[in-house]
């Protein structure tokens, strides 16, 4: 049963092992690392602005995003007052983009967040507790891993209504059984290292071995993962949105936005253009981040 | 090898009930009845159980399961909700063109990741490398929606280039119409292409890495034979990704056949979304899912087929 599926994980999800823990000072020589990476500082330099002008929206965006005029109706790029333009319903779009962040990040990185707490915990009681559990949780999630994640995102949101909310469901479920699978392989790994069944055979409980010695060695690992599924989230999620399952007009965000001012295209293209922009800024930057965390974490690359 | 085929076809049974348990019962957890959409508020009770029990919605869902599924396997998967003509051939047709699209886009984007890929290897730190580990990045964390969108402005929007929209006139053969193609097959190329590359640089430097092949060169082999080697140790895990890659294609191409309204399966399921046309929806997921399962099967049997270890 299991061989099918072992290959699709192998493929899919990156390479990686619990590192050996290292001499003291682990986390110390990442961030040293992290520090010596110019790539990885100048795209968490992009995110944080993105995300500083998604929460300062009111602060930094010059207008209101819901009020626009039958007037204003898709100026180009430069108009004085609409620096980057109007959009369709003659509202300033610098001002949408800005508040627009807003409902993106959230529709991206929550369902990542939920997903990996439920896959998670998941993952690690399978690898933890093996035998029947571990053919119960894994199998269920083979279903699931069936499906393509776009059709299951599509197929859970159109079912259940278009709606942020539904969105959010929809593609935590979505990324449920990657990260149950890549806890899963972790924490077997981190299972079997000598010093957990050390520390087991001298009597520590479960609990305390799960929380002192697999966790700490097996979240860093997944999070990096998690990390680079943000990338994937946020795309998927404007994806929704740009289908019409996801914010309903006239909240302001990226994929809605992508999707209205695409009948624009040919009056004003590079306004047209810019709410995907966004979206593709913003998902480089997770994915180059989660890169860069990898190697900054990978031991075997010290050698 | 072929009991290992066999062996393999067995187990994917029971993933593909669970898919078809869960296909139906995502129709089936949603609030609101499908035939209470089609039927105007003030119908009288008569004729809405006339109309459940022509669609089958009366009887206990586990009967309905059952008799879906039986008739999903000898490919009766009904009459579209929407209009009440059979569902099989529709999805046939959409399936065709969604497949005209996933094939264009995996064997371009496959050729790019590979031939990228290997190149970024060989010039492993140096620019070459750099310069394509970025554009595979960039494939990866693109948005192809909003690449399609962009493609357009390019090609038929700012040049008169290329067609923005649909499949031509149905009257003219297809090779006549290629320039309809061109842009969603680009569009649907360039995350494989990223996600490939990106595997094969990792896998031809791990496998370089390794020490027959340092054993290979010590012998005095030529540089090519060597290549060969490194190749076909790393064919394996690229093989296993392009099988998972092209099941994206098909199942995942909704959102490139909306900018493009291309008429494929991705286009029959957002219809039958917004429709709410459940036993079209129920074939298409199912249809899909299952290819992506049949997919992998391949991809396993490939494999085996290349690399001996794998067949245990």
């Amino acid at each position: 049963m299991s061989g099918t599926t072992i290959e699709i994980s192998k493929a899919r999800l990156p390479d990686i092992t619990v590192a050996e823990p290292a001499a003291p000072g682990y986390w110390k020589t990442v961030g040293q690392r992290l520090l010596r990476d110019p790539v990885t500082i100048g795209v968490s330099l992009v995110l944080f602005s993105i995300i500083f002008i998604s929460v300062f929206a009111p602060l930094v965006s010059t207008g209101d995003p819901y009020t626009g005029g039958v007037l204003r109706r898709l100026k180009p790029i430069g108009t004085p007052g609409h620096w980057l333009g109007t959009d369709e319903g003659g509202r300033d779009l610098w001002t949408r983009l800005c508040y627009g962040g807003r409902m993106s990040l959230l529709a991206g990185i929550l369902p990542v967040t939920f997903a990996l707490t439920i896959g998670g915990l998941l993952g690690v009681i399978a690898g933890y507790a093996g035998g029947v559990v571990n053919t119960l949780i894994m199998r269920t999630m083979d279903v699931f891993y069936a499906f393509p994640s776009i059709l299951l995102a599509i197929a859970i949101c159109g079912l259940l209504g278009s709606g942020i909310t539904n969105s959010i469901l929809a593609l935590s479920i979505v990324f449920i059984p990657p990260l149950v699978r890549i806890s899963e392989t972790v924490t077997t790994q981190a299972r079997q290292l000598d010093f957990v069944e050390a520390a087991r055979a001298s009597g520590t409980t479960t609990m305390q071995v799960i929380r002192y010695h697999v966790l700490a060695n097996v979240l860093g690992p997944i999070m990096v993962y998690a990390t680079s599924l943000i990338s994937v989230s946020m795309i998927l999620s404007a994806g929704l949105s740009f289908l019409g399952l996801g914010v309903t007009p006239p909240q302001p965000e990226w994929g809605l936005m992508l999707n209205a001012l695409r009948q624009a295209i040919y009056v004003q293209p590079y306004v047209a253009a810019l709410p995907g922009l966004m979206i593709f800024l913003t998902s480089m930057c997770f994915n180059l981040m989660s890169d860069g965390f990898r190697s900054a974490m990978d031991v075997k690359l010290n050698k | 090898m072929l009991l290992f085929a066999a062996r393999r076809l067995v187990q994917a049974i029971p993933i593909l009930l669970g898919v078809s348990l869960v296909v139906f019962g995502l129709v089936h957890i949603v609030p609101g009845n499908p035939i209470d959409m089609l039927l105007p508020p003030e119908a009288s009770p008569e004729i809405i159980a006339q109309m459940k029990a022509a669609f089958g919605f009366d009887k206990p869902l586990y009967m309905q399961y059952l008799l879906w599924l039986r008739n999903a396997l000898i490919g009766d998967f009904g009459l579209s909700v929407f209009n009440a003509s059979p569902v099989l051939p529709q999805l046939l047709t959409a399936l065709s063109n969604t497949l005209i699209l996933a094939l264009g886009g995996a064997t371009l984007g496959f050729f790019l990741g590979v031939s990228t890929g290997l190149i970024a290897s060989s010039y492993h730190g140096k620019w070459p490398d750099k310069l394509f580990s970025a554009i595979a990045t960039m494939g990866v964390s693109l948005p192809h929606y909003w690449c399609a969108m962009v493609l357009v402005l390019i090609f038929a929007v700012f040049h008169d280039w290329l067609p923005a929209q649909g499949m031509g006139d149905d009257n003219v053969p297809l090779y006549a119409r290629l320039e309809h193609i061109v842009l969603p097959v680009v569009t649907l190329s360039l995350i494989p292409m990223g996600v490939i590359g990106r595997l094969v640089r990792a896998t031809v430097l791990e496998i370089r890495g390794q020490e027959f092949v340092g054993a290979l060169t010590a012998k005095g082999l030529p540089r090519w034979p060597v290549i060969r080697h490194i190749c076909k140790n790393a064919a394996p895990p690229v093989l296993a990704l392009m099988g998972l890659q092209f099941g994206y294609l098909l199942g995942g191409s909704i959102l490139v056949e909306t900018v493009f309204n291309w008429p494929g399966s991705g286009s029959m399921l957002n219809l039958a979304i917004f429709r709410r046309d459940v036993p079209v929806l129920q074939a298409t997921i199912l249809i899909l899912a299952t290819f992506f399962v049949l997919l992998n099967l391949l991809v396993d049997i490939a494999q085996a087929a290349i690399d001996p270890r794998i067949r245990r």
